[in-house]
């Protein structure tokens, strides 16, 4: 008689992905064209070693202005999106949040580029917009799982605003707290990276030396870069935060001008499409015409692009996910190795991947492999990390098997739902990157994007931009029936 | 004129019905007792005199229901929510003012919780806990008290002190209780309740606790 296993969901899922992952694997570029990146390699790891504080007076107001940009966005976004919280339940914030979001901060920034120019403010909107989006929805969901008992013990006739004060407020704090580190931390990268934009933040100083081949400066910029995030929590005090914050908004240059008409000319005339800016008899026609000119040449490669290297950057940070957390997991290395593996993950995942991506890019040369390998290295590096730390929580029994057959036998078993959950919850994390990593010139809809801009042809632009939002919710819209499916469920700590 | 009289209310959640044709009468000044098996009703009964009475009466909810996040200060101090107003009760989330601080240390001295009064309640000792809450609802002005097994978590000793309070302070008090010797010590009248029903009612002096007995025998045992 033969047994046969029943497939699970989970598994059904897993062999659905990887199969998806490989048909895109078979069609994509993913060729090394440089004629010797080793060389070139090596030249960048001498220079990581021998980092150079004192090459350039700049330095430290690059660090300066990418931490102003950070604070200010992230502080605006955090005042916008409490507010967008307690209304939350109207289905017009709902939708309009899930739209401020699904715009990756680098599109915005792109667009305010246009009617500010560079001055500060098209730094701290390009943050503060898709972040009061991000945390409008994640602070709604913390007043939504806060503890409602104490609401019975409300004397009778208390308003509503001071039973909110004393009941639902004080127990979301402290996760508001929490969150708004983590938003912060992401804040100074999505600032570092404003700079290949052209702002003056750390991105620009990098992009700058990187291409003079300054490699002891670009060690210098990053190494500076990660001990700001590793040490945020010894120097984001409370008390502190005020001092920042008006320090941040000193230092800022907001002396550079921009007009009024300009900006008014972009909002009602550029971003218009052209066949109905032009108007003329045959207007249906002529904006027919032009959207199926974009869907051909622009929107329908961009997209096939994008989506397939979502899905192959998705199952490379599921794999490297898998060897990454035992670096931190106490039920499989020593304290020492652990150390190690705690540094590893930290610096990989305070490296923005758009860094990652322009570095691999300009040793590899263009093609998806180094958008596959930035991305997939930068979320298996957060998921590792959170999956390392939940083992932590996992109890074996004494006589537990070791080495390598404990990995397989005791603790991938245990692990992989929870990791399947975070794996899904970044899917639209993933796409929103790999659309914006079309800028460095891989063809996702960002290239398109960044084309139409370079060309001034704006109205092309915006509505390309509104094409990559409607994938991002459509793939967020996905990946929360499968989680919903599967029953795949993320804490509130892992958002 | 009665504080408060139900005539055959019936009461329930998700369309199961708990409580059936229920009719009491309460008067102010009385401590009131109610007993029976859990999941008998006392509970329904008790959360039905309370939505009647409104502001006139404070709760003590059966899990305490403390606010976590916040002080022993702040916990008592909303028993006075809907006193004051809006901007006071933001002022005094953030910096207590002076005047409040007195009025809560005065509810919190004779209940041993002066010197913790602005500790976090998740610091708190099981005792300190449902004194917190009890400290809570007397701070509330209302005369009457309505409480769910205020005192099911703490030794007898505390439980005497917490219930001896509670009769001290308000002037009605309702009890849901579990322990019967306790509720024949504290209150003057019983209420029994089985079924969703009221099957005693009656004055509290020289019963025993054997006296309650019929109210906890399950009902194969009575058929029996």
């Amino acid at each position: 008689m033969i047994l046969r296993r029943d497939s699970s969901p989970l598994g059904r899922a897993t062999s659905g992905f990887l199969l998806v992952a490989f048909v895109c694997l078979i069609f994509a570029d993913i060729a090394i064209s440089t004629g010797d990146p080793w060389r070139e390699f090596g030249l960048l790891l001498t220079g990581i070693v021998t980092p150079d504080f004192y090459q350039t007076d700049s330095l430290a107001l690059a660090i300066a202005y990418t931490l102003a940009f950070a604070l200010l966005g992230v502080a605006f976004a955090n005042v916008i999106g409490f507010g967008l919280a307690l209304i939350f339940h109207y289905r017009i914030v709902r939708v309009g949040c899930a739209f401020i979001r699904a715009i990756h901060e680098l599109f915005w920034a792109l667009i305010f580029l246009q009617m500010f120019g560079l001055s500060p403010l098209t730094g701290v909107l390009a943050i503060t917009i898709p972040y009061a989006g991000i945390i409008a929805k994640v602070y709604a969901e913390i007043l939504e799982e806060a503890d409602q008992r104490p609401l019975s013990a409300v004397p009778v006739g208390a308003g509503r605003a001071s039973t909110f004060l004393f009941v639902r407020l004080p127990d979301a704090w402290a996760h508001f707290r929490t969150y708004s580190m983590y938003r912060l931390e992401c804040g100074l990268r999505s600032s570092a990276v404003l700079g290949f934009i052209g702002l003056p933040t750390l991105g620009f100083h990098l992009e700058t030396a990187f291409k003079e081949g300054l490699y002891s400066e670009v060690s210098a910029l990053l190494i500076l870069f990660y001990l700001i995030i590793a040490t945020m929590r010894v120097w984001m005090k409370k008390p502190l935060l005020p001092v920042y914050l008006i320090g941040a908004a000193a230092i800022l240059p907001w002396g550079v001008a921009f007009s009024w008409s300009h900006i008014g000319r972009f909002l009602t005339e550029d971003i218009i499409p052209y066949p109905i800016r032009a108007g003329g008899d045959n207007m249906m026609a002529a904006l027919g015409d032009w959207v199926s000119m974009l869907m051909v040449d622009q929107i329908w490669p961009g997209t096939i692009a994008t989506v397939q290297l979502t899905m192959i950057a998705l199952v490379a940070t599921g794999f490297l996910t898998m060897a990454f957390f035992p670096l931190i997991s106490p039920l499989l290395l020593g304290r020492a190795a652990r150390t190690g593996g705690h540094v590893f993950l930290v610096v990989v995942r305070s490296t923005p991947e758009y860094i990652l991506a322009f570095v691999l890019l300009n040793l590899w040369g263009p093609s998806m492999l180094p958008a596959i390998v930035a991305l997939s290295l930068h979320n298996a590096a957060i998921i590792g990390h959170l999956i390392g730390r939940f083992t932590e929580t996992l109890q074996l029994r004494l006589d537990a098997v070791r080495g390598v057959n404990r990995y397989f036998y005791e603790v991938v078993p245990r692990i992989y739902r929870p990791m399947l959950a975070l794996l899904f919850y970044r899917w639209e994390i993933i796409m929103r990157e790999t659309a914006i990593l079309g800028i460095l010139g891989i063809a996702t809809l960002g290239f398109y994007v960044d084309s139409a801009f370079a060309d001034l042809r704006f109205d092309r632009a915006l509505f390309l931009i509104l094409i990559t939002a409607m994938l991002n919710i459509c793939v967020d819209a996905i990946s929360r029936t499968i989680r919903n499916r599967l029953r795949l469920q993320t804490t509130l700590e892992e958002r | 004129m009665p504080l408060l009289e139900l005539r055959d209310e019936s009461a329930g959640y998700d369309g199961k019905s708990i409580l059936r044709e229920v009719s009491i009468d309460i008067e102010a000044g009385e401590r009131i007792a109610l007993v029976g098996e859990s999941g008998a009703g006392k509970s329904t009964l008790l959360r039905l005199l309370y939505s009647r009475l409104g502001d006139a009466a404070a709760l003590m909810p059966q899990d305490s229901a403390l606010v976590q996040a916040l002080t022993v200060f702040h916990n008592v101090y909303m028993g006075r929510l809907h006193k004051r107003s809006v901007w006071r009760n933001l002022r005094n989330l953030v910096l207590p003012a002076a005047a409040d601080v007195e009025e809560v240390r005065k509810v919190l001295a004779p209940l041993r919780l002066e010197e913790k009064m602005f500790a976090n309640v998740g610091q708190l000792s099981g005792g300190q806990y449902q004194r917190t809450a009890l400290a809570r609802a007397l701070y509330h002005p209302g005369r009457v008290i309505v409480a769910d097994e205020p005192v099911s978590s703490v030794d007898e000793h505390q439980a005497r002190e917490i219930l001896a309070t509670m009769n001290g302070e308000k002037e009605t008090v309702l009890l849901a209780m579990h322990d019967r010797a306790l509720a024949l010590e504290f209150a003057d009248r019983i209420v029994g309740i089985r079924d969703g029903r009221i099957v005693m009612d009656t004055p509290s002096a020289g019963m025993t606790p054997d006296d309650l007995d019929e109210l906890y025998l399950s009902e194969g045992a009575v058929a029996a």
